[in-house]
Protein backbone atom coordinates (compact mmCIF):
# COMPACT_ATOMS: atom_id res chain seq x y z
CA UNK A 1 0.00 0.00 0.00
CA UNK A 2 2.80 2.46 0.66
CA UNK A 3 4.06 1.75 -2.29
CA UNK A 4 1.63 2.42 -4.47
CA UNK A 5 1.28 5.74 -2.30
CA UNK A 6 4.97 6.75 -2.64
CA UNK A 7 4.73 5.79 -6.29
CA UNK A 8 1.49 8.04 -6.75
CA UNK A 9 3.30 10.44 -4.67
CA UNK A 10 6.54 10.95 -7.42
CA UNK A 11 4.14 11.22 -10.23
CA UNK A 12 2.43 14.53 -8.52
CA UNK A 13 5.18 15.80 -7.72
CA UNK A 14 7.43 15.19 -11.16
CA UNK A 15 4.05 16.08 -12.64
CA UNK A 16 3.10 19.70 -11.10
CA UNK A 17 6.92 20.99 -9.91
CA UNK A 18 5.72 24.43 -9.98
CA UNK A 19 2.37 23.45 -7.43
CA UNK A 20 3.53 20.77 -5.23
CA UNK A 21 6.62 21.54 -2.54
CA UNK A 22 6.59 17.69 -1.49
CA UNK A 23 4.70 14.62 -0.33
CA UNK A 24 4.87 12.68 2.67
CA UNK A 25 3.02 8.67 3.63
CA UNK A 26 2.25 8.76 7.02
CA UNK A 27 0.03 6.02 8.54
CA UNK A 28 -0.78 4.98 4.87
CA UNK A 29 -2.08 7.92 4.12
CA UNK A 30 -0.60 10.32 1.27
CA UNK A 31 -0.46 13.99 2.61
CA UNK A 32 0.70 16.58 -0.40
CA UNK A 33 1.64 19.63 0.32
CA UNK A 34 1.42 22.66 -2.06
CA UNK A 35 1.53 26.41 -2.93
CA UNK A 36 -1.84 28.39 -2.24
CA UNK A 37 -1.43 29.56 -6.28
CA UNK A 38 -0.93 26.00 -7.74
CA UNK A 39 -4.22 25.02 -5.83
CA UNK A 40 -6.72 24.46 -8.52
CA UNK A 41 -4.33 23.47 -10.76
CA UNK A 42 -2.87 20.57 -8.71
CA UNK A 43 -6.74 19.48 -7.96
CA UNK A 44 -7.95 19.46 -11.79
CA UNK A 45 -4.88 17.48 -12.53
CA UNK A 46 -5.83 15.50 -9.28
CA UNK A 47 -9.06 14.86 -11.45
CA UNK A 48 -8.17 14.57 -14.73
CA UNK A 49 -4.91 12.67 -15.10
CA UNK A 50 -5.19 9.21 -15.55
CA UNK A 51 -2.96 7.83 -12.97
CA UNK A 52 -5.05 9.82 -10.18
CA UNK A 53 -8.53 9.74 -10.75
CA UNK A 54 -9.72 11.44 -7.67
CA UNK A 55 -13.28 12.47 -8.58
CA UNK A 56 -14.73 12.48 -5.38
CA UNK A 57 -14.49 15.03 -3.27
CA UNK A 58 -14.36 14.55 0.33
CA UNK A 59 -13.59 17.35 2.87
CA UNK A 60 -11.96 20.60 3.10
CA UNK A 61 -11.28 22.40 5.83
CA UNK A 62 -8.40 24.10 7.95
CA UNK A 63 -6.06 24.01 10.84
CA UNK A 64 -5.00 27.04 12.81
CA UNK A 65 -1.43 26.69 13.95
CA UNK A 66 -0.93 30.37 15.88
CA UNK A 67 2.71 30.11 16.37
CA UNK A 68 3.49 29.89 12.87
CA UNK A 69 4.00 32.71 10.36
CA UNK A 70 1.26 32.05 8.05
CA UNK A 71 -1.13 30.11 10.49
CA UNK A 72 -3.58 28.39 8.61
CA UNK A 73 -3.48 25.13 6.78
CA UNK A 74 -6.28 24.43 4.66
CA UNK A 75 -6.62 20.51 4.00
CA UNK A 76 -8.20 19.19 1.38
CA UNK A 77 -9.25 15.37 1.49
CA UNK A 78 -9.96 13.61 -2.30
CA UNK A 79 -10.95 10.15 -3.22
CA UNK A 80 -10.22 8.26 -5.94
CA UNK A 81 -13.30 5.52 -6.49
CA UNK A 82 -11.32 3.54 -9.45
CA UNK A 83 -7.97 3.21 -7.84
CA UNK A 84 -9.90 3.14 -4.72
CA UNK A 85 -7.30 5.69 -2.78
CA UNK A 86 -7.35 8.60 -1.01
CA UNK A 87 -4.99 11.86 -0.92
CA UNK A 88 -4.80 14.90 1.30
CA UNK A 89 -3.43 18.09 0.31
CA UNK A 90 -2.38 20.96 1.98
CA UNK A 91 -1.97 24.52 1.43
CA UNK A 92 -0.81 27.57 3.83
CA UNK A 93 -2.10 30.25 4.30
CA UNK A 94 -2.67 33.46 6.84
CA UNK A 95 -5.83 35.71 7.47
CA UNK A 96 -4.74 38.24 4.59
CA UNK A 97 -3.88 35.80 1.83
CA UNK A 98 -6.60 34.79 -0.41
CA UNK A 99 -6.64 31.10 -1.63
CA UNK A 100 -8.27 30.67 -4.98
CA UNK A 101 -11.88 28.76 -4.62
CA UNK A 102 -11.84 25.27 -6.08
CA UNK A 103 -15.85 25.51 -6.47
CA UNK A 104 -14.87 25.56 -10.34
CA UNK A 105 -13.22 21.69 -10.29
CA UNK A 106 -15.51 20.27 -7.15
CA UNK A 107 -18.97 22.07 -6.80
CA UNK A 108 -19.28 20.01 -3.12
CA UNK A 109 -16.46 22.47 -2.29
CA UNK A 110 -18.76 25.34 -1.43
CA UNK A 111 -20.12 24.67 1.67
CA UNK A 112 -16.68 23.80 2.91
CA UNK A 113 -15.22 26.47 1.59
CA UNK A 114 -17.98 28.88 3.68
CA UNK A 115 -17.47 27.03 6.65
CA UNK A 116 -13.86 27.49 6.56
CA UNK A 117 -14.15 31.01 6.18
CA UNK A 118 -17.20 31.10 9.10
CA UNK A 119 -15.12 29.11 11.20
CA UNK A 120 -11.86 30.50 10.74
CA UNK A 121 -11.61 33.57 8.87
CA UNK A 122 -9.56 32.47 5.50
CA UNK A 123 -11.05 33.77 2.27
CA UNK A 124 -11.10 31.72 -1.29
CA UNK A 125 -10.68 34.45 -3.84
CA UNK A 126 -13.40 32.92 -6.99
CA UNK A 127 -15.76 31.73 -4.39
CA UNK A 128 -19.40 32.25 -5.90
CA UNK A 129 -21.20 33.28 -2.71
CA UNK A 130 -18.40 33.34 0.36
CA UNK A 131 -21.17 33.79 3.57
CA UNK A 132 -21.13 33.22 6.92
CA UNK A 133 -22.78 29.59 6.99
CA UNK A 134 -22.48 27.97 10.33
CA UNK A 135 -22.70 30.79 12.71
CA UNK A 136 -25.37 33.06 13.86
CA UNK A 137 -26.58 35.99 11.06
CA UNK A 138 -24.55 38.50 11.94
CA UNK A 139 -21.90 37.05 14.23
CA UNK A 140 -18.29 38.06 14.68
CA UNK A 141 -15.29 36.32 15.05
CA UNK A 142 -14.16 33.09 13.98
CA UNK A 143 -14.66 30.58 16.65
CA UNK A 144 -12.39 27.76 15.30
CA UNK A 145 -9.27 29.89 15.78
CA UNK A 146 -7.30 29.19 18.68
CA UNK A 147 -7.16 32.60 20.68
CA UNK A 148 -11.54 32.47 20.49
CA UNK A 149 -12.48 31.06 23.82
CA UNK A 150 -14.89 28.73 24.24
CA UNK A 151 -17.61 30.51 25.52
CA UNK A 152 -17.59 32.79 23.17
CA UNK A 153 -18.16 36.41 23.48
CA UNK A 154 -21.95 36.95 23.60
CA UNK A 155 -25.04 34.98 24.98
CA UNK A 156 -28.92 35.28 23.78
CA UNK A 157 -32.02 35.11 25.62
CA UNK A 158 -35.29 36.01 25.52
CA UNK A 159 -36.24 39.50 26.85
CA UNK A 160 -39.67 39.07 28.29
CA UNK A 161 -40.31 43.09 28.49
CA UNK A 162 -38.85 43.67 25.11
CA UNK A 163 -40.24 40.23 23.75
CA UNK A 164 -37.69 39.87 21.53
CA UNK A 165 -34.23 38.21 21.65
CA UNK A 166 -31.67 40.13 23.20
CA UNK A 167 -27.79 39.69 22.61
CA UNK A 168 -25.34 40.61 26.27
CA UNK A 169 -21.66 40.08 26.42
CA UNK A 170 -21.45 36.30 28.35
CA UNK A 171 -21.50 35.98 32.11
CA UNK A 172 -19.86 33.40 33.76
CA UNK A 173 -21.39 32.47 37.01
CA UNK A 174 -18.36 30.29 37.58
CA UNK A 175 -14.97 30.74 36.25
CA UNK A 176 -14.15 28.35 33.17
CA UNK A 177 -12.37 25.69 34.49
CA UNK A 178 -9.78 24.06 32.13
CA UNK A 179 -7.46 21.64 34.07
CA UNK A 180 -4.23 21.34 33.29
CA UNK A 181 -3.51 17.92 33.90
CA UNK A 182 -0.60 17.55 32.09
CA UNK A 183 1.98 15.33 34.06
CA UNK A 184 5.83 17.61 34.13
CA UNK A 185 7.18 14.16 33.83
CA UNK A 186 5.16 13.39 30.41
CA UNK A 187 3.38 16.58 28.83
CA UNK A 188 5.67 17.88 26.52
CA UNK A 189 7.40 21.15 26.44
CA UNK A 190 6.84 21.84 30.17
CA UNK A 191 9.91 23.88 31.64
CA UNK A 192 9.91 22.84 35.08
CA UNK A 193 11.34 25.97 37.87
CA UNK A 194 14.92 25.76 37.92
CA UNK A 195 15.37 23.01 34.87
CA UNK A 196 15.86 25.35 32.24
CA UNK A 197 19.59 24.93 32.09
CA UNK A 198 18.93 21.08 31.35
CA UNK A 199 16.97 22.26 28.59
CA UNK A 200 19.58 24.19 26.94
CA UNK A 201 21.68 21.53 26.76
CA UNK A 202 20.09 19.77 24.82
CA UNK B 1 -49.19 43.30 -18.20
CA UNK B 2 -45.33 44.75 -19.20
CA UNK B 3 -42.31 42.20 -19.14
CA UNK B 4 -40.40 43.99 -16.13
CA UNK B 5 -43.40 43.82 -14.06
CA UNK B 6 -42.97 39.31 -14.08
CA UNK B 7 -41.03 38.50 -10.78
CA UNK B 8 -40.29 35.70 -8.83
CA UNK B 9 -41.79 34.73 -5.66
CA UNK B 10 -39.91 34.34 -2.56
CA UNK B 11 -40.82 32.34 0.38
CA UNK B 12 -39.14 30.72 3.68
CA UNK B 13 -39.31 26.90 4.04
CA UNK B 14 -39.33 26.66 7.11
CA UNK B 15 -36.75 26.64 10.07
CA UNK B 16 -40.50 25.20 11.98
CA UNK B 17 -41.96 23.16 8.78
CA UNK B 18 -43.01 19.41 9.82
CA UNK B 19 -41.44 18.59 6.70
CA UNK B 20 -38.02 20.15 7.29
CA UNK B 21 -36.54 17.38 9.16
CA UNK B 22 -35.38 19.60 11.71
CA UNK B 23 -34.54 23.30 11.47
CA UNK B 24 -33.43 23.97 7.93
CA UNK B 25 -34.43 27.30 7.12
CA UNK B 26 -34.65 27.27 3.14
CA UNK B 27 -35.44 30.28 1.41
CA UNK B 28 -36.91 29.68 -2.35
CA UNK B 29 -37.16 31.87 -5.46
CA UNK B 30 -40.46 30.50 -6.98
CA UNK B 31 -41.57 31.01 -10.47
CA UNK B 32 -45.35 30.30 -10.13
CA UNK B 33 -44.83 26.88 -8.79
CA UNK B 34 -41.19 25.82 -10.10
CA UNK B 35 -38.40 26.17 -8.02
CA UNK B 36 -35.52 28.79 -9.47
CA UNK B 37 -33.08 29.17 -6.49
CA UNK B 38 -32.93 27.32 -3.18
CA UNK B 39 -31.21 28.48 -0.82
CA UNK B 40 -30.76 26.67 2.77
CA UNK B 41 -30.03 28.49 5.63
CA UNK B 42 -28.36 26.27 8.02
CA UNK B 43 -26.55 26.33 11.63
CA UNK B 44 -29.47 26.96 13.69
CA UNK B 45 -28.69 24.06 15.53
CA UNK B 46 -24.72 24.89 15.84
CA UNK B 47 -23.52 23.82 19.04
CA UNK B 48 -19.61 24.04 18.20
CA UNK B 49 -19.52 20.28 18.64
CA UNK B 50 -15.60 20.65 17.04
CA UNK B 51 -14.46 23.45 19.03
CA UNK B 52 -15.65 21.60 22.65
CA UNK B 53 -13.89 18.44 21.14
CA UNK B 54 -10.97 20.18 21.25
CA UNK B 55 -11.24 21.03 25.07
CA UNK B 56 -12.21 17.99 25.95
CA UNK B 57 -9.76 14.34 26.66
CA UNK B 58 -10.48 11.61 24.26
CA UNK B 59 -12.49 9.82 26.16
CA UNK B 60 -15.05 12.97 26.53
CA UNK B 61 -15.44 13.40 23.15
CA UNK B 62 -17.34 10.52 22.04
CA UNK B 63 -20.50 11.60 23.60
CA UNK B 64 -20.47 14.06 21.39
CA UNK B 65 -20.76 11.84 18.01
CA UNK B 66 -23.99 10.57 19.53
CA UNK B 67 -25.55 13.89 19.33
CA UNK B 68 -24.61 14.34 15.85
CA UNK B 69 -27.07 11.88 13.89
CA UNK B 70 -29.33 11.14 16.73
CA UNK B 71 -31.29 8.93 14.33
CA UNK B 72 -28.18 6.36 14.53
CA UNK B 73 -26.59 7.83 16.81
CA UNK B 74 -23.78 4.77 17.62
CA UNK B 75 -22.91 4.69 14.05
CA UNK B 76 -21.07 8.27 14.55
CA UNK B 77 -18.66 7.32 17.48
CA UNK B 78 -17.16 4.61 15.11
CA UNK B 79 -15.03 6.97 13.17
CA UNK B 80 -13.72 9.15 16.04
CA UNK B 81 -12.75 5.38 17.84
CA UNK B 82 -10.85 4.48 14.82
CA UNK B 83 -9.15 7.38 14.37
CA UNK B 84 -7.64 7.30 18.00
CA UNK B 85 -7.26 3.90 17.56
CA UNK B 86 -5.30 4.22 14.70
CA UNK B 87 -2.82 7.12 16.15
CA UNK B 88 -2.76 4.86 19.23
CA UNK B 89 -2.22 1.62 16.98
CA UNK B 90 -4.64 0.07 19.08
CA UNK B 91 -6.08 -3.26 18.03
CA UNK B 92 -9.53 -4.35 19.02
CA UNK B 93 -10.32 -7.73 20.16
CA UNK B 94 -12.69 -9.98 17.88
CA UNK B 95 -15.41 -9.58 19.99
CA UNK B 96 -15.33 -6.26 20.36
CA UNK B 97 -15.26 -5.74 16.65
CA UNK B 98 -18.63 -8.41 16.60
CA UNK B 99 -20.05 -6.11 18.39
CA UNK B 100 -19.00 -2.82 16.79
CA UNK B 101 -20.44 -4.16 13.77
CA UNK B 102 -23.84 -5.50 15.36
CA UNK B 103 -24.36 -2.04 16.61
CA UNK B 104 -23.95 -0.49 13.56
CA UNK B 105 -26.35 -2.35 11.65
CA UNK B 106 -28.69 -2.24 13.87
CA UNK B 107 -28.06 1.93 13.65
CA UNK B 108 -28.49 1.39 9.95
CA UNK B 109 -31.91 -0.17 10.47
CA UNK B 110 -33.24 2.60 12.31
CA UNK B 111 -32.07 5.58 10.26
CA UNK B 112 -33.30 3.98 6.95
CA UNK B 113 -36.75 2.45 9.07
CA UNK B 114 -36.75 6.51 10.19
CA UNK B 115 -35.83 7.40 6.79
CA UNK B 116 -37.85 5.28 4.76
CA UNK B 117 -41.29 5.98 6.43
CA UNK B 118 -40.87 9.81 7.13
CA UNK B 119 -39.92 10.53 3.25
CA UNK B 120 -43.66 8.74 2.79
CA UNK B 121 -45.01 10.84 5.73
CA UNK B 122 -43.84 14.20 3.79
CA UNK B 123 -45.53 13.08 0.54
CA UNK B 124 -48.75 11.80 2.17
CA UNK B 125 -48.45 8.79 3.43
CA UNK B 126 -49.31 8.69 7.47
CA UNK B 127 -49.15 4.33 8.02
CA UNK B 128 -45.47 3.40 7.18
CA UNK B 129 -44.34 5.55 10.10
CA UNK B 130 -46.82 4.44 12.88
CA UNK B 131 -45.89 0.98 11.94
CA UNK B 132 -42.26 1.67 11.42
CA UNK B 133 -41.41 3.79 14.74
CA UNK B 134 -42.85 0.46 16.34
CA UNK B 135 -40.04 -1.11 15.15
CA UNK B 136 -37.58 1.47 15.81
CA UNK B 137 -38.69 1.41 19.71
CA UNK B 138 -37.56 -2.32 20.23
CA UNK B 139 -34.21 -1.68 18.36
CA UNK B 140 -33.59 1.67 21.02
CA UNK B 141 -34.57 -0.99 23.86
CA UNK B 142 -31.96 -2.81 22.59
CA UNK B 143 -29.60 -0.24 22.80
CA UNK B 144 -31.05 0.90 26.24
CA UNK B 145 -30.20 -3.07 26.97
CA UNK B 146 -26.16 -2.56 25.49
CA UNK B 147 -25.32 0.49 26.77
CA UNK B 148 -27.97 2.05 29.10
CA UNK B 149 -29.46 5.00 26.87
CA UNK B 150 -31.84 4.76 24.32
CA UNK B 151 -30.09 7.44 22.17
CA UNK B 152 -26.79 8.98 23.48
CA UNK B 153 -25.58 5.25 23.91
CA UNK B 154 -21.37 6.01 24.85
CA UNK B 155 -21.06 2.77 24.28
CA UNK B 156 -18.07 2.53 21.63
CA UNK B 157 -14.74 3.54 23.96
CA UNK B 158 -11.47 3.69 22.44
CA UNK B 159 -9.73 0.20 22.17
CA UNK B 160 -13.53 -1.80 22.04
CA UNK B 161 -16.82 -1.29 23.47
CA UNK B 162 -17.72 -0.30 26.99
CA UNK B 163 -19.23 -3.80 28.40
CA UNK B 164 -19.98 -7.48 27.19
CA UNK B 165 -23.67 -8.20 25.70
CA UNK B 166 -25.51 -10.03 28.21
CA UNK B 167 -26.42 -13.62 26.36
CA UNK B 168 -30.21 -13.20 27.37
CA UNK B 169 -29.94 -9.60 24.51
CA UNK B 170 -28.44 -12.10 21.90
CA UNK B 171 -31.00 -14.74 21.90
CA UNK B 172 -33.64 -11.91 22.26
CA UNK B 173 -31.49 -10.31 18.93
CA UNK B 174 -31.66 -13.34 16.93
CA UNK B 175 -35.50 -13.99 17.73
CA UNK B 176 -36.14 -10.65 16.16
CA UNK B 177 -34.58 -11.03 13.40
CA UNK B 178 -37.70 -13.18 12.70
CA UNK B 179 -39.74 -10.54 13.55
CA UNK B 180 -38.11 -7.66 11.64
CA UNK B 181 -38.59 -9.02 7.84
CA UNK B 182 -42.12 -8.74 8.37
CA UNK B 183 -42.62 -5.54 9.32
CA UNK B 184 -40.21 -4.80 6.35
CA UNK B 185 -42.13 -6.81 4.23
CA UNK B 186 -45.40 -5.27 4.88
CA UNK B 187 -44.37 -1.19 4.73
CA UNK B 188 -42.89 -2.74 1.47
CA UNK B 189 -45.95 -3.85 -0.19
CA UNK B 190 -47.52 -0.45 1.15
CA UNK B 191 -45.32 1.65 -0.34
CA UNK B 192 -43.05 0.08 -3.12
CA UNK B 193 -45.95 -0.51 -5.72
CA UNK B 194 -48.35 2.38 -4.36
CA UNK B 195 -49.34 4.50 -7.57
CA UNK B 196 -48.96 7.55 -5.28
CA UNK B 197 -45.80 7.04 -4.21
CA UNK B 198 -44.21 6.50 -7.46
CA UNK B 199 -45.68 9.54 -8.51
CA UNK B 200 -44.08 11.26 -6.07
CA UNK B 201 -40.72 9.84 -6.36
CA UNK B 202 -40.61 8.14 -9.38
CA UNK B 203 -37.76 10.85 -11.71
CA UNK B 204 -37.54 13.46 -9.12
CA UNK B 205 -33.99 14.94 -8.18
CA UNK B 206 -32.52 12.64 -10.60
CA UNK B 207 -28.50 12.77 -10.14
CA UNK B 208 -25.95 11.84 -12.57
CA UNK B 209 -22.75 9.48 -11.53
CA UNK B 210 -20.42 12.15 -12.81
CA UNK B 211 -22.34 14.79 -10.75
CA UNK B 212 -22.51 12.91 -7.49
CA UNK B 213 -18.62 12.37 -7.26
CA UNK B 214 -18.10 16.21 -7.81
CA UNK B 215 -20.53 16.75 -5.20
CA UNK B 216 -19.16 14.59 -2.88
CA UNK B 217 -22.18 12.13 -2.48
CA UNK B 218 -21.59 8.81 -0.48
CA UNK B 219 -23.79 6.21 0.57
CA UNK B 220 -27.62 5.21 -0.72
CA UNK B 221 -26.80 8.91 -2.66
CA UNK B 222 -24.10 7.61 -4.54
CA UNK B 223 -25.58 3.73 -4.88
CA UNK B 224 -29.08 5.34 -5.65
CA UNK B 225 -27.32 6.61 -9.08
CA UNK B 226 -25.48 3.22 -9.62
CA UNK B 227 -22.29 2.77 -8.13
CA UNK B 228 -21.72 -0.29 -5.97
CA UNK B 229 -19.08 2.05 -3.97
CA UNK B 230 -19.34 0.94 -0.19
CA UNK B 231 -16.64 1.57 2.25
CA UNK B 232 -17.66 -1.41 4.39
CA UNK B 233 -16.86 -3.42 1.03
CA UNK B 234 -13.69 -1.25 -0.38
CA UNK B 235 -12.06 -0.29 2.33
CA UNK B 236 -12.88 -2.61 5.21
CA UNK B 237 -12.59 -2.06 8.44
CA UNK B 238 -13.02 -4.10 11.45
CA UNK B 239 -14.36 -7.46 10.27
CA UNK B 240 -16.89 -6.49 7.37
CA UNK B 241 -14.01 -8.17 5.00
CA UNK B 242 -15.14 -11.52 6.78
CA UNK B 243 -18.98 -10.90 6.21
CA UNK B 244 -21.09 -12.03 3.66
CA UNK B 245 -23.38 -9.13 2.33
CA UNK B 246 -24.72 -7.36 -1.03
CA UNK B 247 -24.48 -3.77 -1.98
CA UNK B 248 -27.71 -2.72 -3.48
CA UNK B 249 -27.72 -0.18 -6.23
CA UNK B 250 -30.01 1.63 -8.14
CA UNK B 251 -30.45 2.12 -12.12
CA UNK B 252 -31.80 6.12 -12.47
CA UNK B 253 -31.01 7.80 -9.46
CA UNK B 254 -34.14 9.39 -8.55
CA UNK B 255 -35.99 9.52 -5.23
CA UNK B 256 -37.66 6.07 -5.75
CA UNK B 257 -34.23 4.28 -6.67
CA UNK B 258 -33.18 5.86 -3.37
CA UNK B 259 -35.71 4.63 -1.82
CA UNK B 260 -35.27 0.69 -3.17
CA UNK B 261 -31.75 0.97 -2.36
CA UNK B 262 -32.30 2.04 1.35
CA UNK B 263 -35.28 -0.61 1.80
CA UNK B 264 -32.34 -3.21 0.80
CA UNK B 265 -29.59 -2.27 2.57
CA UNK B 266 -32.17 -3.10 6.14
CA UNK B 267 -32.21 -6.41 4.92
CA UNK B 268 -28.59 -6.60 4.21
CA UNK B 269 -27.86 -5.62 7.58
CA UNK B 270 -30.31 -8.14 9.11
CA UNK B 271 -28.29 -10.61 7.35
CA UNK B 272 -24.89 -9.22 8.81
CA UNK B 273 -26.14 -9.09 11.94
CA UNK B 274 -27.18 -12.85 12.03
CA UNK B 275 -23.73 -13.42 11.38
CA UNK B 276 -22.32 -11.31 13.76
CA UNK B 277 -24.70 -12.96 16.32
CA UNK B 278 -24.10 -16.68 15.44
CA UNK B 279 -20.67 -15.53 15.71
CA UNK B 280 -20.58 -13.84 18.88
CA UNK B 281 -22.24 -17.37 20.09
CA UNK B 282 -19.40 -19.20 18.72
CA UNK B 283 -16.10 -20.12 20.31
CA UNK B 284 -14.20 -17.79 17.79
CA UNK B 285 -15.69 -14.79 18.75
CA UNK B 286 -15.75 -15.07 22.75
CA UNK B 287 -12.84 -12.96 24.57
CA UNK B 288 -12.27 -9.86 25.92
CA UNK B 289 -14.50 -6.85 24.62
CA UNK B 290 -11.55 -4.34 24.29
CA UNK B 291 -7.72 -3.98 24.35
CA UNK B 292 -5.19 -5.20 27.00
CA UNK B 293 -3.55 -1.80 26.96
CA UNK B 294 -3.90 -0.84 30.10
CA UNK B 295 -2.80 2.63 29.47
CA UNK B 296 -5.95 3.39 27.25
CA UNK B 297 -8.87 0.99 28.24
CA UNK B 298 -9.96 1.45 32.30
CA UNK B 299 -9.28 -1.40 34.09
CA UNK B 300 -12.28 -3.73 35.75
CA UNK B 301 -13.69 -2.47 39.00
CA UNK B 302 -13.05 -6.00 40.83
CA UNK B 303 -9.53 -5.40 39.67
CA UNK B 304 -9.38 -2.15 41.18
CA UNK B 305 -10.23 -3.67 44.74
CA UNK B 306 -7.14 -5.48 44.68
CA UNK B 307 -4.60 -4.22 41.94
CA UNK B 308 -3.00 -0.77 43.12
CA UNK B 309 -1.67 -0.52 39.92
CA UNK B 310 -5.29 -0.80 38.24
CA UNK B 311 -6.33 1.78 41.28
CA UNK B 312 -3.87 4.46 39.77
CA UNK B 313 -4.83 3.71 35.95
CA UNK B 314 -8.18 4.31 36.72
CA UNK B 315 -7.48 7.53 38.49
CA UNK B 316 -5.06 8.63 35.47
CA UNK B 317 -7.47 7.81 33.20
CA UNK B 318 -10.28 9.47 34.45
CA UNK B 319 -8.48 12.65 35.11
CA UNK B 320 -5.59 13.32 32.76
CA UNK B 321 -6.71 10.93 30.03
CA UNK B 322 -4.56 9.19 27.76
CA UNK B 323 -1.74 11.03 25.84
CA UNK B 324 -2.13 10.24 22.09
CA UNK B 325 0.80 10.08 19.89
CA UNK B 326 1.41 13.44 17.84
CA UNK B 327 -0.07 12.82 14.15
CA UNK B 328 -2.83 13.35 11.89
CA UNK B 329 -5.11 10.21 10.96
CA UNK B 330 -8.43 10.93 8.46
CA UNK B 331 -10.98 7.66 9.18
CA UNK B 332 -13.90 7.11 7.60
CA UNK B 333 -16.68 4.42 7.66
CA UNK B 334 -19.69 3.77 6.12
CA UNK B 335 -22.93 5.48 8.19
CA UNK B 336 -26.35 4.58 6.99
CA UNK B 337 -26.53 8.28 5.38
CA UNK B 338 -22.92 7.84 3.56
CA UNK B 339 -19.13 8.65 4.68
CA UNK B 340 -19.12 9.76 8.22
CA UNK B 341 -15.45 10.91 8.20
CA UNK B 342 -12.79 11.99 11.22
CA UNK B 343 -9.72 14.24 10.48
CA UNK B 344 -8.41 14.08 13.82
CA UNK B 345 -4.79 16.26 14.51
CA UNK B 346 -2.96 15.42 18.10
CA UNK B 347 0.02 17.10 19.17
CA UNK B 348 0.94 14.08 22.03
CA UNK B 349 -1.29 15.32 24.57
CA UNK B 350 -4.42 14.28 25.89
CA UNK B 351 -6.84 16.37 24.18
CA UNK B 352 -7.26 16.19 20.43
CA UNK B 353 -5.09 19.33 18.69
CA UNK B 354 -8.42 19.55 16.30
CA UNK B 355 -10.89 17.19 14.80
CA UNK B 356 -13.10 17.84 11.89
CA UNK B 357 -15.98 16.11 11.23
CA UNK B 358 -17.04 15.29 7.83
CA UNK B 359 -20.90 14.65 8.04
CA UNK B 360 -22.66 13.02 4.76
CA UNK B 361 -25.57 14.99 5.45
CA UNK B 362 -23.90 18.39 5.22
CA UNK B 363 -22.49 17.37 1.63
CA UNK B 364 -25.76 16.13 0.42
CA UNK B 365 -27.38 19.13 1.72
CA UNK B 366 -25.37 21.54 0.12
CA UNK B 367 -26.43 20.17 -3.39
CA UNK B 368 -29.80 20.89 -2.56
CA UNK B 369 -29.82 23.91 -5.24
CA UNK B 370 -28.52 21.36 -7.29
CA UNK B 371 -30.81 18.62 -7.41
CA UNK B 372 -34.08 20.60 -6.62
CA UNK B 373 -33.98 23.20 -9.58
CA UNK B 374 -36.37 23.19 -12.25
CA UNK B 375 -38.73 20.82 -9.67
CA UNK B 376 -42.28 21.97 -8.44
CA UNK B 377 -42.47 22.96 -4.80
CA UNK B 378 -44.29 20.26 -3.58
CA UNK B 379 -41.41 17.77 -4.78
CA UNK B 380 -39.45 20.02 -1.97
CA UNK B 381 -40.25 17.91 0.73
CA UNK B 382 -39.33 14.08 -1.03
CA UNK B 383 -35.75 16.00 -2.16
CA UNK B 384 -35.37 17.15 1.21
CA UNK B 385 -36.28 13.24 2.41
CA UNK B 386 -34.38 11.25 -0.16
CA UNK B 387 -31.36 13.61 0.93
CA UNK B 388 -31.77 11.98 4.21
CA UNK B 389 -30.72 15.11 6.45
CA UNK B 390 -30.56 15.17 9.96
CA UNK B 391 -29.75 18.66 11.56
CA UNK B 392 -27.24 17.34 14.04
CA UNK B 393 -24.98 16.93 12.00
CA UNK B 394 -25.55 19.42 9.02
CA UNK B 395 -24.79 21.93 12.16
CA UNK B 396 -22.37 20.13 14.03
Amino acid sequence: MDEILNELGRTIVGALARSVTGYSVERGELTISANAAGIVELVTFLRDDPRCRFVAFVDLTAVDWPQRDRRFDVVYHFLSPFKNLRVRIKVETDEATPVPSIVGVFPGANWFEREAYDLYGITFAGHPDLRRILTDYGFEGHPLRKDFPLTGYVEVRYDDELKRVVYEPVRLAQEFRNFDFLSPWEGPDYALPGDEKAEKAK
Amino acid sequence: MSESSIRSFTINFGPQHPSAHGVLRLVLDLDGEVVERADPHIGLLHRGTEKLIEYKTYQQAIPYFDRLDYVAPINQEHPFCLAAEKLLGLTVPKRGQLIRVLMCEWGRILNHILNVTTQALDIGALTPPLWGFEEREKILSFYERASGARFHANYFRIGGVHQDLPPQLIDDMWAYCDELPKVLDDIDALLTGNRIFKQRTVDIAVVKIEDAWGWGFSGPMIRGSGVPWDLRKAQPYECYAELDFDIPVGKNGDCYDRYLVRFEEMRQSIRIIRQCLEKLRSPEGQGPVSAANQKVVPPKRAEMKRSMEALIHHFKLFSEGFHVPAGEVYCATETPKGEFGVYLISDGTNKPYKCKIRPPAFVHLSATEFVSRGHMLADMTAIIGTLDVVFGEVDR
